[in-house]
């Protein structure tokens, strides 16, 4: 099964993570940037389904050059090879956009299977997968649980407010995971070795047949006009427990019209 | 005046949710509201008086089993076939999983922007967002088609406004492309009567100082005094002590309740990311550094284990 797992770099969610002030685009110069946490069991997942079925895992990045750091480092986990949409142009896309670019290289690819994380820890928009799928004509199997592959039939147990739904569909397929479907391998020192050598694709915009005026901030289908900081909520009134705190937290909620 | 379309969620248990109630009490500030019932046969004949009482002034009804029986990909084809139609002036939905996803999709078929997680939304389409953890305010606009907005739940107060919708019955033309993920079977979990975690206007929480799974009860308990939601930290999920589908912060569900109570939760980035708005914060955690008193417009500096049932009592003894 050839399968492509979908890895975005975004500024550590542990960092204090701030806007551009000059064009309102995600900082990616001031907190330390990091693989995607959810995107890790995505490619944990990819290497599950090719030990047991065989075939090959790609990692798809589109991102400025210093998300070639995470390709490595997603690639020191396990997979194959690595293609990396790297084009100025791109600085400032929106989501629509963004699934434009990913939908025309996974269309070069003929992924069989695609992977990625639920949400990413930046935007936490959860479009993605559905937007691809859109654009490819297939299924889109979101926030699994547990997946299960047998042949061309996939199966997805997804959480849902009241419960949990079985889904499937046959691939092609995109499938996006959150972090109860298992437990990511760290790389070893061999792997981290081998990332270094395996092969990194980098495709432009033209290559991928998409013009520059179709993404970035001039193509964008959403604008942020403005940022600030939100005040720092500021610790209120705390109480040593001297054996009457619950009382006193009854009694701050009666003020406050809870209780 | 043009329609604004409200995509209506419900439960089978509970009937239309509050979010939708939010979303057609926005609707009115930006147009005639419009609510859209997508589900299967006989699903829009439960909730109009609901929408009516809300302000619907009309109700587009697609009731057919395959939207049921496939994952969103019907839902959103429909409603792009209805906004193609009636070009309302703005399109919300619920910033549910659901919501987001059919937003996603009628954003490509329509060549259209998309704005998720927003907290307010201004006459002129200007919304507003929260970022990062809740550290920072983002007003953004659609600036390629119509404002189609998913909105957070808990931002915007519910108020009635009676009207009596009429009901139009669309029609459901579904392609191949609609039809590609299959629901096999929906598995109802009992939750017994707490409110939605997201749509709870109380949430108790707890985290690793609750200890086991047994102690969650004192959680439970206060949760059900307080008439609200239960919620857990990462850190408590991850050791078993609650199930996953509770998890409030960055990998977890985001809850912005009037009240949330922390308990013996230390209040990490990864929690903060999925409570930060909320209105007010209470917590009760034995370490007196721990972050999450930064947040607490109360905080009980020790044992939960004698602090909680105390409170509880105190509760009881108040009613």
């Amino acid at each position: 099964m050839n399968i492509v797992v979908l890895v975005k770099q975004v500024p550590d969610s542990g960092a204090d993570r701030n806007l551009r002030s000059d064009d309102n685009t995600v900082d990616r110069g001031s907190a330390n940037n990091v693989i995607n946490e959810m995107d890790e069991y995505a490619i944990e997942e990819a290497l599950r389904i090719k030990e047991a079925h065989g075939g090959e895992v790609t990692v798809l990045t589109m991102g400025p050059e210093k998300a070639a750091e995470s390709i490595r480092k997603a690639l020191s986990m396990g997979p194959d090879k690595a293609v990396h949409v790297l084009d100025d142009a791109l600085h400032g896309s929106c989501a629509v956009a963004t699934s434009k670019v990913l939908a025309a290289a996974l269309g070069q690819l003929g992924a069989d299977l695609v992977l990625c994380g639920a949400e990413s820890t930046d935007g936490r928009v959860q479009v993605m997968p559905h937007m691809l799928a859109e654009r490819l004509g297939i299924a889109a199997l979101t926030g699994a649980r547990k997946l299960t592959v047998d042949g061309d039939n996939l199966t997805v147990e997804r959480q849902t407010e009241e419960g949990y739904e079985v889904v499937a569909a046959a691939t092609p397929a995109v499938v996006s995971v959150w972090d109860t479907i298992n437990e990511p391998r760290y790389p070893s020192f061999k792997g981290i070795m081998a990332a270094k050598k395996k092969p990194v694709q980098t495709l432009s915009l033209a290559e991928l047949g998409i013009g520059a005026d179709e993404v970035g901030l001039a193509g964008a289908t959403s604008t942020v006009l403005a940022h600030s900081r939100r005040p720092e909520r500021s610790g209120g009134e705390r109480f040593t427990d001297d054996g009457s705190g619950g009382t006193r937290l009854v009694e701050f909620l009666a003020t406050e019209k809870f209780v | 005046m043009s329609e604004v379309l409200v995509v209506v969620e419900a439960t089978r248990e509970f009937g239309v949710k509050k979010v939708t109630l939010e979303l057609l009490t926005l609707a009115r500030e930006l147009g005639t509201p419009a609510a859209v019932v997508l589900g299967g046969p006989g699903a829009a004949a439960a909730l109009g008086d609901k929408l009516g009482e809300y302000g619907a002034e009309k109700i587009y009804a697609a009731e057919h089993e395959e939207i049921d029986g496939y994952l969103v990909a019907p839902k959103a084809t429909v409603l792009a076939e209805l906004v193609r139609r009636v070009q309302p002036a703005a399109v919300l939905l619920a910033a549910s999983q659901e919501g987001k996803e059919i937003a996603a999709r009628l954003a490509v078929k329509l060549d259209n922007g998309v704005l998720t997680d927003v907290v307010g939304l201004a006459a002129d389409g200007t919304a507003t967002q929260v970022a990062f953890a809740g550290s920072t305010i983002v007003t953004s606009k659609v600036t390629r088609g119509l404002p189609l907005v998913a909105l957070r739940p808990n931002s915007v107060t519910p108020s009635p406004a009676a009207a009596t919708p009429t009901v139009e019955q669309l029609d459901v033309a579904l392609g191949g492309a609609d039809k590609l993920a299959r629901v096999v079977e929906r598995v109802a979990e009992q939750k017994g009567s707490r409110p939605e975690l997201t749509e709870a206007s109380v949430v108790v929480s707890g985290g690793r100082g609750v200890g086991n799974a047994d102690n969650f009860k004192l959680v439970e308990e206060l949760a059900d005094l307080l008439g609200g939601a239960v919620g857990a930290s990462r850190a408590a999920v991850d050791s078993g002590f609650y199930p996953h589908q509770f998890q409030v912060g960055q990998t977890g569900k985001t809850v912005s309740p009037q009240l949330y109570v922390a308990l013996g939760i230390s209040g990490a980035i990864q929690h903060r990311a999925g409570m930060q708005t909320s209105k007010t914060i209470v917590a009760v955690n034995k370490d007196a550094e721990a972050p999450i008193f930064e947040l607490a417009d109360f905080g009980v500096v020790g044992d939960l284990f004698k602090v909680v049932p105390q409170a509880a009592e105190e509760i009881r003894k108040r009613r």
